[in-house]
């Protein structure tokens, strides 16, 4: 006979509380970013310069505007998840390895910021 | 010969581990991602916040994006997007438990590296009959 309770057993998270986010949001992010990073790839080719007005008219478009904050954003989480593992295996020292984490975890959010908050700026025509 | 004067007594596996194919391929998916994040993300976020800021910031990015040191970046930027790409659609092809036998996760990741330095070469000869 179990003594786990009948939640515990659904939920299945055993003693570390937690299941397989990181390793399914890693898998989801880089379905996202193999679509979002070869329709950016192939956007860049097609301009006939990247002067600022073609630039700009072009973010300008909703489509552009809203798959180019999709791009931060899914690269943004990509990147926050794969740095993290990196940290987790190669800094041994627990203190540490939580410092580098929170700081790394602001720089991402900030980036990711940065860039939706520029697009939208472009989008929204309040560019200088 | 006499393998025992040169292990005198046994040791950790990772000090007489070979080196091979399969952990410079996932070494290098490692150091192409931390490229991507410490390059290429910063680069696109520096060109999106550079068209927000007006005319005259662009046109210093642009002035940036020239430069030999950040041209050579982009390079390797592309290289690794290509890697990185490419390696990680046979990472989820494994994960479905598929390609995972020797011989082709040998073909695989040959095909992988070459494809990645291919396609490189190739974008970046398009951006120089372009330019």
């Amino acid at each position: 006979m179990s003594l786990r309770s009948p939640i515990g057993r659904v939920l299945g998270l055993g003693a570390a509380k937690e299941g397989v986010e990181h390793w399914w949001m890693q898998r989801v992010t880089a379905v996202g970013l193999v679509l979002l990073g070869v329709w950016f790839l192939v956007s860049l080719l097609r301009f006939d310069d990247l002067s600022y007005a073609l630039v700009t008219a072009w973010l300008e478009k909703p489509t552009n505007a809203v798959l180019m904050i999709l791009l931060v954003a899914t690269a943004a989480y990509h990147s926050k998840l794969g740095v993290q593992v990196v940290v987790e295996d190669y800094i041994a020292n627990k203190g540490v390895k939580i410092a580098v984490m929170v700081l790394l975890n602001f720089v991402h959010v900030a980036l990711a910021a940065l860039g939706i908050f520029a697009v939208l700026r472009i989008a929204f025509g309040a560019g200088a | 010969m006499n393998t025992t004067t040169k292990h005198p007594r046994p040791l950790s596996p990772f000090m007489h581990y070979r080196w091979q194919y399969s952990n410079t391929l996932s070494i290098l998916h490692r150091i192409s991602g931390l490229g991507l994040a410490a390059a290429g993300l910063v680069l696109l976020i520096y060109w999106l916040v550079a068209a927000a800021s007006g005319e005259e910031a662009y046109a210093r990015a642009q002035e940036v994006f020239a430069s030999p040191v950040v041209t050579v970046l982009l390079f390797l930027v592309s290289l690794a997007f290509f890697y990185h790409m490419l390696n990680g659609i046979r990472h989820l092809v494994w994960d479905t438990g598929r390609g995972l036998e020797r011989q082709t996760a040998r073909k695989s990741g040959w095909a992988v590296f070459i494809s990645a330095i291919l396609l490189t070469l190739i974008l970046w000869l398009v951006i120089g009959g372009a330019a």
